[in-house]
């Protein structure tokens, strides 16, 4: 798995995820909101709903229907972005429904949506994993039935070796192998509801991403629990 | 059992002593909450109170709503909730010719009615009761509705000291709209900055004595 000499480029271990941080209610307009972020990655996500569907053409009338909308904005990277919709968002907004599409219970809400909107406000790598925690809390603190909570980590293989929580630098890695980026969601009981791949990897080391990934993700849960439980003062 | 917050898919009590209630699910031995909230249990049943979201509408609720538009048997109704609410001509408790609908309801009339049933395609409402009907003349607020319960206060505990303290007639719809009626408009406002004062801190353990405190305060310094 990892050699002895490998070093991270900003000197964590390779299990360690960046400091996380998460809080709900920070959209005092939306009807559910939450901040989460991994280091100088920022995401916030704000749930509108459930709604009535317009147009009234787009409406089922077997269940109801979750809409996401990924954005960065323009001041999140270092180069300005140029804003708007592009291949990349529309591909993560796909991605992020997805994710989330198993845990949330919209079957009792017939020809209405829910809209989630993640925004980043700050990127350095792993930013759909943060927008999928943000928005995870934030149909929580909609009141959206859930089974259960989700979150997002990406692991990386930076040559051979396993890491935690990617960022910019390490995603352009060029030893050895190169660098393969791994996005993962899973529920808390460990089911998975969203797995992307980008690089090469064998199965033999993609099981063992899936237990780091299990590992990890109880961290990430504990935060997002911290930070619906301490939202209410009594 | 004490109240506590739990998350989606939190575990809240396990084996057969428990019957899961609202907002809970019983996954095997377990009862799991499947929305966030605070888990509270009454006789053995384990239910989950919102803490947020939208308003759910429930049968029997008294809400306030605005005519919306006039069909040929009844009022269509906004009355904040995603679903749409009518009330059938059916259920005014007098006789209304299909002409004058108008004249009993119009469109942006106000009206206080209670919650018939909810089905599928929407809610019914009825004006059958004592209290319900046309609002004529006083002032809207709009609170949370997750705040309702707060503002009315335990067997109406807060709400009494708010009408006592300032005079004025006030109706709480579940859905967050509530309707003051009084003999000044300054009484009105008053009882205006009160519930925003209950919103604001709804969720302080103590509230009605920090509000009877305020209302002191508030007199106090008009004298």
């Amino acid at each position: 798995m990892t050699t002895k000499t490998f070093k991270r480029p900003d000197g964590r271990k390779p299990e360690e995820i960046r400091p996380m941080s998460a809080k709900v209610g920070v959209v005092p307009n939306a009807d559910g909101s939450a901040m989460f972020s991994f280091g100088d990655t920022v995401a916030i996500a704000a749930v509108y709903g459930p709604r009535k569907m317009h147009p009234q053409h787009s409406q089922n009338p077997e269940k109801g229907t979750l809409r996401c909308n990924y954005n960065m904005f323009s001041f999140s990277v270092a180069e300005r972005a140029r804003p708007g919709p592009n291949r990349r968002s529309t591909e993560i907004s796909k991605i992020t429904e997805w994710a989330l599409e198993p845990i949330v219970m919209i079957k009792k809400y017939p020809n209405m949506v829910v809209d989630v909107h993640i925004g980043i406000l700050q990127a350095n790598a792993s930013t759909r994993c943060a927008g999928i925690n943000a928005a995870a809390l934030a149909l929580a603190h909609a009141g959206i039935p859930m089974k259960e909570m989700v979150s997002s980590v990406s692991i990386g293989k930076l040559d051979k070796n396993l890491v935690v929580d990617v960022v910019k630098e390490e995603e352009d890695w060029e030893e050895g192998e190169g660098a393969t980026d791994i996005p993962i969601t899973l529920t808390n009981s460990g089911k998975i509801t969203h797995i992307q791949l980008d690089g090469k990897i064998t199965s033999e080391e993609l099981k063992q991403v899936l237990k780091l990934a299990k590992k990890v993700n109880k961290e990430i849960y504990e935060v997002q629990k911290k930070a619906l439980k301490e939202s209410v003062k009594f | 059992m004490e109240r506590k917050v739990v998350i989606p898919g939190e575990v809240i009590a396990s084996g057969e002593d428990y019957l899961p209630g609202e907002g809970t699910e019983k996954r095997g031995q377990e009862i799991v909450a499947i929305r966030y909230g605070l888990a509270e249990e009454s006789n053995r049943l384990v239910r989950v109170i919102a803490l947020s979201g939208i308003y759910q509408a429930r049968r029997g609720n008294v809400i306030i709503g605005k005519v919306e538009n006039i069909t040929f048997n009844g009022w269509v109704v906004d009355i904040d909730s995603p679903i749409g609410a009518f009330l059938p001509l059916s259920e005014v408790p007098r006789f209304v010719s299909k002409e004058a609908m108008a004249e009993v309801f119009d469109i942006g009339d106000m009206i206080v009615a209670k919650i018939l049933g909810v089905n599928g395609r929407g809610i019914d409402l009825t004006i059958k009761s004592r209290g319900l009907g046309r609002i004529e003349e006083g002032m809207i607020i709009k609170v949370n509705s997750n705040k309702v319960p707060r503002v009315i206060g335990k067997e109406g505990s807060m709400i009494g000291i708010i009408k006592k303290e300032t005079g004025c007639e006030i109706t709480v719809g579940q859905n967050g709209l509530i309707w003051v009626k009084g003999n000044k408009i300054e009484d009105e406002l008053f009882v205006k900055r009160a519930i925003m004062f209950v919103a604001e801190k709804s969720s302080t353990s103590g509230l009605t004595e920090e509000v009877q405190k305020w209302f002191d305060k508030q007199k106090g310094g008009k004298e």
